[in-house]
C-alpha cells in the first residue's frame, strides 16, 4: 500500500439520480479530503427557455417526483411576479393550504420511512429492521396504521387542491384553477385534525424514543455531527418561520440577523461554484464570499434544512408548534442548534406546524370563496419566486419576452444549498470513524449515512419505502488511484469486503 | 415462470425525477402483496456497487425489470444494456423511459448549450474560469471521475429493445397495480403492448361537453376563467385530450386544467404532435384566419411535443441521418 488512499461510495440519490462520495486520506491514515459527487443533469435551466412561462408550474415539477409542489409553488409565484399579478387572497389561501399538507407529508415520509428508522430502530439495530416496517414493530401496529392513514390522508388533501399527489396542477399566475367545494373542505378539515394529531404523536414518540435515550442524545450533541453555518430560512412579517411565503432571513453562525433579502434581491446574496468534479453546483453566501468546506463566520456556506429554518426565525406562527419549538432550544441549549442530527426533531416541529396551518386554513371563512383567479393584464417580463421546499430554500427565477415566453431560467434548488454542508458533514462523519492504522467497518457505513441523511437530501425516498438499506460501496484507493479493496453493503443489509485482486 | 420459484423483480431508474419510484410506493398496502409474489432484486440497484452484482447474474437471471427514466449520460447507457441482457422481460416504464418525457425537451439544445448556461451564464454562478464539469478531472489528492454527459436524452427503447411500455409522468397508482397484477399472475400481452393504460384517446373518457364550437381564438390558460363544463378545446384553449391515450383518470381536468399528454399518444398514433396539431386545426373556424390563430398558439413544440419530442418523427429522422453519418 502507497502512501495516501481514496475512499470512494457509492450511494444512490433522488434528486439527480446518483451521488458518490470519495474519501482521500493522507499518509498518516487521517482523513485529508472528502467530495461528495452528483454525477447527472438534466438542464432545466437551457430547455425551459421558449416554454409559456404559466406552462412551468406543470415543467419545472418534473425536476424532482418526490418534492414537485416545491417546484409548482416557486413556479407560480415566479409567473405572478413576471405577470405582476397579485392573486386574490382566497387564492394564495388555497395554495398555502395544498403546500402545507404537502409538507406533512414530505415531512411525514422523511422521519418514518427515511432518516428516522435509524433512530426510532435504532442505530444498532440489524439493517433489514431499519425501514417502515420496524418502525411499525417498534411502535406497535396501532401507531403504525396512523403512520399508514397519515401519509394516505395528506397524499388525499394535495389531490383535491391539486388533481393528484404526485405533480399536482391546480396553480396559474394570478391564481388557482378550481375552487374548494364545502364537501371538500369539511374532508380537508378532517384531515387537517388528523395531521395535528399526528404531529403531536410523532413528537411524543421522538420524545420517548429519541430523547429519553441518553446514547442518543449524546450522539445528537456530538462534535462529529456539528457545524457551525450561518442558517438560511423564509419568514412572515413577524420573522416567523413560513414554508408558502416571505423573505429569505439568514443568521451567522451566532444566531444574529445577517441579511433578510426579498425574492428580486436574490441575486445580490446569494452566488453559486463550480467544481470540476461534480454535476452540482455549490451555493454560499456572496458577501461573506467562499472560502472553501470550512464552517464558521468567515466562510460564505449556510444551510437550509428544517433546522436552519428554526434558527432563521424568531418562532412559529402556530401555538403547539411554538411551544415545541421552544422546549427543542431549552433542551439543545439555546439558540442557535448546530447540531446536525437535530435537524430530524425540528422536522417533526415543522410537521407539526405544516399541519397546524393547514388547519387553520381549512376553517378559513374565506377558503371556499370563489374569487380565485386574478387575470394578468400587464406586459410579462421577469420574476422572481422563493418557497421553502422541505429540503432548502427553492428560488425560480424567469425572464421572458412580452408574450411571456422564457428568455432566461434560473433555478438555485433545495438541496443544491445544502451541497456543500453535505460534504463538510460526510467529511466530518468520516474522521470520527477513520482512524490510523484501524481497518474500516460498516460503522463508517452507518456514520457517513446518518450525516447525509439528516438532510434529507433527496436521497433514496421510494427506496426506502421497502425493506432494506441504501446499499453502499467504499471503494479504497492508494496514492496512485488503484483500487485496493471493496467494502459494499447491499439492500439487504449484507456487509462484503473484497480485496481488489478478487475483483 | 418457473414454479415454486418467486417472481424476480428489478425496478431501476436512469435519468428521472424519482415520480416514477414514489408512484410505486403509492400502491400503499398492495406493497406487501407485491413483496409476497415476488423478489425484489434491485429497487432500486445501486450503480457501481451493483455492476459487479448484476454482472456476475447469469443472463436472463431477473424475469421482469420496470426501467424508469431516460438515457442522458454513459452510465445510464451502461446500466440500461446490462439490464436488458440480464432480464427476461424489459418494460419501459413511466414517460422518461417511454418517450423522453419533458426533460427529452432537451433535444431542442445541445450539450453545449446546456452546460454553458448551468455552469456559466446562470446570473448566480461565479465562475471566472469557466470551470465545465468533466469526465476525468484532478484534484490535489487523487482523480475523480463522472459519467458522460450525452448530446441527447434517449427513450430507453431506443438504446436496447424493450417488451412493453407503461405511459404516464407518473404512472398512477392505480394503473401501476393494475401492471405489477398483470406480471404477477403472467398474464402479459403480447410483445410490444403499452401496459397500464386504455388504447382510445382522452376525449372519449371527458364528461366535459363537446359541441362543435368552432374556435375563433386560441387563449392561454390564464388569461380567461374557463367554463367548467366546456371542452377546452372548443373554448380555444389548447388541451392535449384528442392525441393522448386515455388511463389516467383525467385528474388534471378534473381541477380545471386542459391535458398535456403525459400519457403519450393513442393505440395506432406514432407522432403525439402531429395527432394535435391535427386536431387543432380541425376545431379552428373555417372563417378564420388560420395563419393568425395558429400564431396564438405559445410554444407550439414545447406544447404539441411536451412529453414526446424524443420519441417523435422529426427526432426519428434526425437520429437515422446521424447514424448514416
Amino acid at each position: 500500500m502507497t502512501e495516501t488512499t481514496k475512499i470512494r461510495i457509492d450511494p444512490i440519490t433522488r434528486l439527480e439520480g446518483h451521488g458518490s462520495i470519495n474519501i482521500f486520506l493522507d499518509k498518516a491514515g487521517k482523513v485529508a479530503r472528502t467530495y461528495f459527487q452528483i454525477p447527472e443533469l438534466r438542464g432545466f435551466e437551457k430547455f425551459c427557455e421558449g416554454r409559456p412561462v404559466e406552462e412551468m408550474p406543470r415543467i419545472t415539477q418534473r425536476i424532482c417526483g418526490v418534492c414537485p409542489t416545491a417546484h409548482h409553488m416557486a413556479a407560480v409565484k415566479a409567473a405572478d411576479a413576471v405577470y405582476h399579478v397579485d392573486p386574490p387572497p382566497a387564492a394564495k389561501k388555497i395554495r398555502e393550504m395544498m403546500y402545507t399538507f404537502f409538507f406533512v407529508a414530505d415531512h411525514a415520509t422523511h422521519f418514518y420511512i427515511l432518516g428516522g428508522p435509524d433512530f426510532v430502530v435504532g442505530p444498532d439495530a440489524p439493517p433489514a429492521e431499519r425501514n417502515i416496517f420496524g418502525v411499525i414493530a417498534k411502535v406497535g401496529l396501532d401507531i403504525g396504521s396512523k403512520v399508514i392513514q397519515a401519509l394516505q390522508d395528506t397524499h388525499e388533501a394535495v389531490a383535491i387542491i391539486g388533481g393528484r399527489y404526485i405533480n399536482p396542477v391546480g396553480t396559474l399566475p394570478g391564481g388557482v384553477s378550481k375552487p374548494i367545494s364545502e364537501q371538500e373542505r369539511v374532508r380537508l378539515e378532517q384531515i387537517g385534525q388528523g395531521c395535528v394529531e399526528f404531529g403531536q404523536l410523532s413528537l411524543k414518540l421522538f420524545e420517548d424514543i429519541v430523547l429519553k435515550n441518553k446514547q442518543y442524545v449524546a450522539m445528537i450533541k456530538s462534535e462529529d455531527f456539528t457545524h457551525r453555518t450561518y442558517s438560511m430560512g423564509l419568514v412572515d412579517e413577524h420573522n416567523r418561520s413560513n414554508f408558502y411565503d416571505g423573505k429569505v432571513r439568514v443568521v451567522d453562525p451566532d444566531g444574529k440577523e445577517f441579511i433578510k433579502y426579498g425574492p428580486n434581491e436574490y441575486l445580490e446574496h446569494i452566488a453559486e461554484r463550480v467544481e470540476p468534479w461534480t454535476y452540482l453546483k455549490f451555493p454560499y453566501l456572496k458577501n461573506v464570499g467562499w472560502k472553501g468546506f470550512v464552517d464558521g463566520k468567515d466562510s460564505g456556506i449556510y444551510r437550509a434544512t428544517p433546522l436552519s429554518r428554526c434558527n432563521a426565525a424568531d418562532g412559529l406562527a402556530t401555538p403547539l408548534a411554538q411551544q415545541h419549538y421552544e422546549r427543542f432550544y431549552d433542551a439543545m441549549g439555546g439558540k442557535p442548534v448546530h447540531a446536525t442530527l437535530a435537524t430530524h426533531w425540528a422536522r417533526l416541529i415543522e410537521l407539526l406546524y405544516a399541519g397546524e396551518r393547514a388547519l387553520e386554513l381549512a376553517r378559513d371563512p374565506e377558503i371556499t370563496s370563489t374569487n380565485i383567479r386574478t387575470i394578468p393584464t400587464a406586459t410579462p417580463d421577469e420574476g422572481v419566486g422563493i418557497v421553502e421546499a422541505p429540503r432548502g430554500t427553492l428560488t425560480h427565477h424567469y425572464i421572458t419576452d412580452e408574450r411571456g415566453l422564457l428568455r432566461k431560467v434560473n433555478l438555485v434548488v433545495g438541496t443544491t444549498n445544502n451541497h456543500a454542508p453535505i460534504c463538510m458533514s460526510v467529511q466530518k462523519a468520516a474522521e470520527g470513524v477513520i482512524k490510523p492504522g484501524k481497518p474500516v467497518t460498516q460503522g463508517l457505513l452507518n456514520q457517513v449515512e446518518m450525516a447525509f441523511r439528516a438532510y434529507d437530501p433527496c436521497f433514496g425516498c421510494a427506496t426506502h419505502a421497502m425493506p432494506g438499506q441504501m446499499p453502499l460501496t467504499i471503494n479504497l484507493h492508494d496514492a496512485d488511484g488503484n483500487l485496493i479493496t471493496v467494502l459494499s453493503r447491499d439492500e439487504n443489509g449484507r456487509v462484503s469486503t473484497r480485496r481488489a485482486e478478487e475483483l | 415462470m418457473a414454479k415454486n420459484s418467486k417472481l424476480k423483480v428489478a425496478i431501476y431508474w436512469a435519468a428521472s425525477c424519482g415520480g416514477c419510484d414514489v408512484a410505486v410506493v403509492e400502491i400503499g398496502h398492495n406493497l406487501l402483496k407485491l413483496k409476497e409474489a415476488a423478489d425484489i432484486l434491485f429497487w432500486p440497484a445501486a450503480m457501481d456497487f451493483k455492476y459487479s452484482d448484476v454482472e456476475a447474474m447469469p443472463d436472463k437471471h431477473i424475469d421482469v425489470c420496470l426501467f424508469n427514466g431516460s438515457v442522458r449520460t454513459s452510465e445510464n447507457e451502461h446500466i440500461a444494456k446490462l439490464l436488458r441482457l440480464k432480464s427476461k422481460i424489459m418494460v419501459a416504464f413511466g414517460s422518461c423511459a417511454y418517450e423522453g418525457c419533458i426533460p427529452g425537451l432537451a433535444n431542442l439544445y445541445n450539450r453545449g448549450d446546456i452546460l454553458t448556461r448551468v455552469y456559466e451564464e446562470t446570473p448566480s454562478t461565479e465562475n471566472p474560469n469557466g470551470v465545465i464539469p468533466t469526465p476525468h478531472s484532478k484534484v490535489p489528492e487523487g482523480s475523480l471521475e463522472l459519467p458522460e454527459f450525452y448530446d441527447w436524452v434517449k427513450p430507453v427503447g431506443m438504446v436496447v429493445p424493450v417488451e412493453y411500455s407503461v405511459p404516464g409522468c407518473p404512472p398512477v397508482a392505480s394503473q401501476v397495480w393494475a401492471v405489477l397484477q398483470t406480471i404477477i399472475d403472467g398474464k402479459l400481452p403480447p410483445v410490444g403492448a403499452v401496459l397500464g393504460a386504455g388504447t382510445k384517446n382522452l376525449c372519449e373518457e371527458c364528461e366535459r361537453i363537446r359541441d362543435g364550437t368552432k374556435v375563433k381564438k386560441f387563449v392561454r390558460p390564464h388569461e380567461v376563467i374557463a367554463d367548467p363544463n366546456k371542452c377546452f378545446l372548443e373554448q380555444g384553449i389548447i388541451c392535449s385530450g384528442p392525441a393522448t391515450r386515455a388511463g389516467c383518470g383525467r385528474p388534471c381536468i378534473h381541477v380545471g386544467m386542459p391535458c398535456r399528454g403525459c400519457y403519450g399518444p393513442p393505440e395506432g398514433v406514432k407522432d403525439q404532435g402531429a395527432k394535435l396539431l391535427s386536431a387543432i386545426m380541425a376545431v379552428i373556424d373555417p372563417e378564420a384566419d388560420v395563419e393568425q390563430l395558429v400564431q396564438q398558439i405559445a410554444d407550439p413544440v414545447g406544447t404539441l411535443y411536451r412529453f414526446s419530442l424524443a420519441d417523435s418523427q422529426l427526432q426519428q429522422t434526425k437520429w437515422a441521418e446521424e447514424k448514416k453519418k
